[in-house]
């Protein structure tokens, strides 16, 4: 070992070692990591489990942060249903179990309810097509907040839109009407519905109040979607309706939209919401042009606009 | 008054924790203390005089017999306001300086808001530690923790000092100053009570000693006493002795050592010998450097009583109070 | 007497604060306020919930960390230091030495939460840009935050007086998670058929604290405002069971010998 002035700062090579080891280490962890994720990424999606299944002991364990907790899953389950729907995905499996947890935990989250209202009942891809399980939930929400008249609206909602109950519907729209604080329009939808069930009117009513009433940005834009693909369906029964015309008028086929305007019929194409001009489909009935952004599949089986034949 | 009293102070403590078997820490220890006297407890290690401290505070309660302070029991805790205690090996808080660590002591004594920091500031001085006063206690050295306790010992100015080993970890100019700080406290009118297992201090300090050993008291008296119990020899101390002085000393002598230029020799513990070998030494013109007395020292005082299995001594409660000394 | 307790309250105080731990809990309580903030402005229509949510979890959780590592140490700490010699030679009564600590501590965790409360109030600020009437109810929260704290600490001072800090902490934990579940094991005694089991836990229902009623965070949250009458209630329950707690570590701490 020498001694004296000189080597005095001869760092020892195993400090060398270290710090070498540690910067070259923390630069490997990450294409690693991400080759890993890129394998097993099969295996995560079968590790879609709830470890928890029960929110009532979920709620007990929290010592007193439930509410933090609702918070947490809320957020889970709308990354969830997020993921799923950029997927295309037509099973959303946990998406009723997530709510249930979220809304067991908090039994205040009102937005939970109300966004199982929307795509719990929806038909996939855009939810998970469970209409049931959307009734218990929102349900069950009354029973907690018996004072927030707006769920007797989502049960309407439901009734009228995916299950084409319209006395049901119409019976919770008037039960809710009756709710302290409840808007006056509840009743006129009670009536209309009552009157007119699956009218364009009635739905673009009902889906214009869940956009006015949208708390998060995911039904914000369902519900443009859905006024969107209303608005389509109207245009098109009208078009469908001049097109009968001329045919029984001009006794021929007018083979395109054009000619209805050349004849007259039409002053221009019109444009659906999306501002793509409406075409005449190869079987005879118009439809949306292939550029359209208009979700036509939002629309079940409308029933047929009065007048035309079916 | 008596400043501490003890009768038949018994301790036993529990060992085993199945087994009750009591293990007999202080064996019917009476001792008696008067105001203004510097008292040492001594003893080997584990011999029980820190708990004998301990129960005089009040942090330890007797199995069996009483024990008071300034005529109060011990138990009653209103006599620690003239009370001051510096723990065998202290550490206090290392999160406070100096400073704040006596004005803590001081609020808890009681001290006015107006006294609290002269009393500190002046402590802090006697001790040597005005320098440090904002050092966080965790920075300082073993001395300096010493001294530090000391003055905590002394803020509410105490009638009462109990002393627990209070030179460990001071170097020798610091235990010359504790020294002197005892004997001033002395001359104040103040009682000490203090424990240690060296001698050299207690002979220096104090008046009266009690030998504890296995929680006996094996012997008690004035030191004066003690140390004047008997003379045992003389020595004389002889530079460049001739060997025909040495010879003729020779029958007098029970041992010869020789270092350098000088002899000494340990004469026969016979008084009436100190005439005779004084005649040798002027006969054979040796030079005399000195003459001394061999008293028993503390040490062989305190060897002589631990270990010892003499329980007529330590029944005996040797209340040795008396005004003159023994020896003529 | 008054004079001594105070003394070693606020010895307990500073010692409290010059604890290094102590700063970077609060750091971390009061980052995780601040990044509230960031869920808040991503957190899908629950916002301000959220905020409110994590806030006073964070408050909660962390306060209780505190008040039970700080808790366990109040006198076993001294004793293992063997500090404990040098108070009690001076003239302080045990029992002044025990409320001391006791009120120390919990002025420590008084000014934590107040430091963190303000942390909440000023990311709360940030969000809503206002503060409004119903922005008060979060402070109801935190009234009986406090008062769990005040029980917790009683708790681990009167195990520090008993045991060990390890065995502190753990007991200590463990009486403020079965202090929660409480409804839930009398309702097992009843439901279970054995009379015996039964008695055993009605027993613990009324001899253990009770914490449940304490946790009102979510109502908070959601702008419901706590009853009247359960605040005073909850007040008396709380300074009764810390009357309870302290007594009995002063009879305890009385027996001792150092």
């Amino acid at each position: 070992m020498k001694q004296g002035s000189e080597n005095k700062h001869r760092t020892p090579a195993h400090i060398w070692l270290c710090w070498l080891l540690l910067a070259g280490g923390s630069l490997a962890l990450w294409p690693i990591r991400r080759g890993i994720d890129r394998h097993a990424g099969g295996l995560g999606e079968h590790a879609e489990t709830l470890y928890f299944s029960s929110g009532k002991t979920l709620r007990a364990l929290s010592l007193g942060h439930a509410g933090l907790l609702a918070d947490i899953y809320w957020t889970r389950a709308v990354q969830y249903f997020g993921r799923k729907r950029i997927a295309r995905a037509r099973r959303f499996d946990l998406l009723a179990p997530l709510l249930r947890i979220t809304t067991e935990l908090d039994p205040h989250l009102l937005i939970a309810y109300r966004f199982g209202a929307i795509f719990l009942a929806a038909k996939p891809p855009e939810g998970a097509g469970e209409p049931e399980q959307a009734l218990q939930l929102v349900r069950r929400g009354i029973v907690a907040n018996p004072g927030y008249w707006r769920f007797w609206q989502d049960l309407g909602f439901i009734y009228y839109w995916d299950l084409k109950n319209y006395k049901m519907a119409a019976r919770a729209f008037e039960t809710g009407s009756k709710q302290p604080g409840a808007m006056v329009w509840m009743k006129a939808m009670a009536a209309t519905i009552s009157a007119q069930g699956g009218e364009f009117r009635t739905s673009r009513l009902l889906w214009s109040e869940i956009y006015r009433q949208a708390e998060t940005e995911t039904v914000r834009r369902s519900a443009l979607a859905h006024l969107a693909a209303l608005k389509a369906d109207q245009d098109i029964g009208e078009l469908n309706a001049l097109l009968t015309r001329f045919r029984k008028e001009q006794g021929s086929e007018p083979g395109s939209l054009e000619n209805l305007v050349r004849a007259g019929y039409l002053k221009a194409i019109p444009l659906d919401p999306s501002g793509v001009p409406y075409v005449l489909g190869a079987n005879g009935k118009v439809t949306v042009g292939a550029q359209s952004k208009v979700e036509r599949h939002l629309l079940p089986e409308s029933p047929p606009p009065p007048g035309a034949d079916s | 008054m008596l400043a501490i009293e003890t009768v038949d102070l018994t301790k036993d403590y529990r060992v085993g924790f199945w087994r009750k078997r009591p293990r007999r820490v202080l064996d019917r220890l009476s001792l008696e203390v008067e105001v203004g006297e510097v008292f040492g407890l001594l003893g080997p290690n584990g011999a029980g005089k820190t708990t004998t401290l301990k129960i005089l505070l009040g942090l330890v309660f007797p199995t069996a017999g009483t024990a008071r302070l300034l005529e109060r029991d011990a138990r009653d805790i209103s006599a620690h306001r003239n009370v001051g205690y510096l723990p065998e090996n202290p550490s206090f808080y290392d999160h406070l300086t100096a400073q704040e660590f006596m004005t803590y002591a001081a609020s808890l004594f009681g001290l006015s808001d107006k006294a609290r920091p002269r009393q500190v500031g002046r402590l802090l001085e006697q001790v040597g530690l005005a320098e440090s006063k904002n050092l966080p206690l965790r920075k300082f050295s073993k001395g300096m923790i010493q001294r530090l306790g000391i003055a905590q010992a002394l803020i509410n100015d105490p009638a009462v000092i109990f002393l627990d080993e209070p030179m460990s970890g001071l170097d020798p100019v610091g235990r010359r100053e504790i020294r002197n700080l005892i004997l001033r406290l002395k001359e104040n009118g103040k009682t000490i009570f203090f424990s240690t297992h060296i001698l050299s201090d207690a002979e220096t300090l104090c008046d009266r000693v009690a030998i504890l050993d296995h929680g006996r008291l094996r012997g008690c008296g004035e030191l004066r006493e003690i140390l004047e119990v008997g003379v045992f020899s003389t020595e004389i101390v002889l530079e460049k002795p001739s060997r025909d002085a040495v010879v003729a000393l020779g029958p007098f002598t029970s041992s010869i050592v020789r270092t350098g230029d000088r002899v000494r020799l340990e004469l026969r513990a016979e008084s009436d010998l100190n005439n005779e070998v004084l005649a040798q030494v002027v006969r054979w013109n040796a030079k005399l450097i000195s003459l001394n007395p061999v008293r028993m020292s503390l040490e062989d005082y305190f060897m002589e009583r631990v270990g010892e299995d003499d329980t007529s001594l330590s029944r005996k409660s040797a209340k040795v109070r008396t005004e003159s000394p023994k020896s003529e | 007497m008054i004079q001594r307790i105070r003394t070693i309250a606020f010895h307990t105080f500073k010692e409290s604060v010059r604890e290094k731990v102590l700063y970077n809990l609060i750091v971390f309580a009061l980052l995780l306020i601040g990044s509230a903030v960031l869920f808040a402005s991503i957190s899908l229509g629950i916002g301000r919930l959220m905020l409110v949510n994590l806030g006073l979890s964070s408050i909660a959780i962390f306060g209780l960390l505190m008040a039970i590592f700080i808790g366990i140490g109040l006198v076993s700490k001294e004793i293992d230091r063997r500090t404990i010699h040098n108070i009690l030679s001076k003239p302080v009564r045990r029992f002044e030495f025990i409320i001391g600590k006791y009120l120390g501590l919990m002025l420590t965790l008084l000014v934590n939460t107040s430091i963190m409360t303000g942390g909440f109030y000023m990311a709360l600020y940030y969000v809503e840009r206002r503060l409004g009437g119903e922005d008060l109810l979060p402070l109801e929260a935190i009234y009986f935050i406090l008062l769990q704290f005040a029980i917790v600490v009683g708790l681990a001072l009167l195990f520090s007086c008993i045991s060990t800090p390890i065995l502190s902490a753990f007991f200590t934990f463990c009486l403020y998670v079965i202090g929660n579940f409480l409804g839930d094991i009398r309702w097992l005694g009843q439901e279970s058929g054995s009379r015996i089991f039964e008695k055993v836990t009605v027993l613990l229902y009324y001899v253990l604290p009770n914490f449940s009623d304490f946790q009102v965070i979510s109502q908070s949250a959601h702008g419901i405002s706590v009853p009247p009458f359960l605040l005073t209630s909850g007040t008396l329950y709380a300074l009764l069971y810390v009357t309870i707690l302290i007594s009995a570590a002063i009879l305890v701490f009385e027996k001792r010998e150092f």
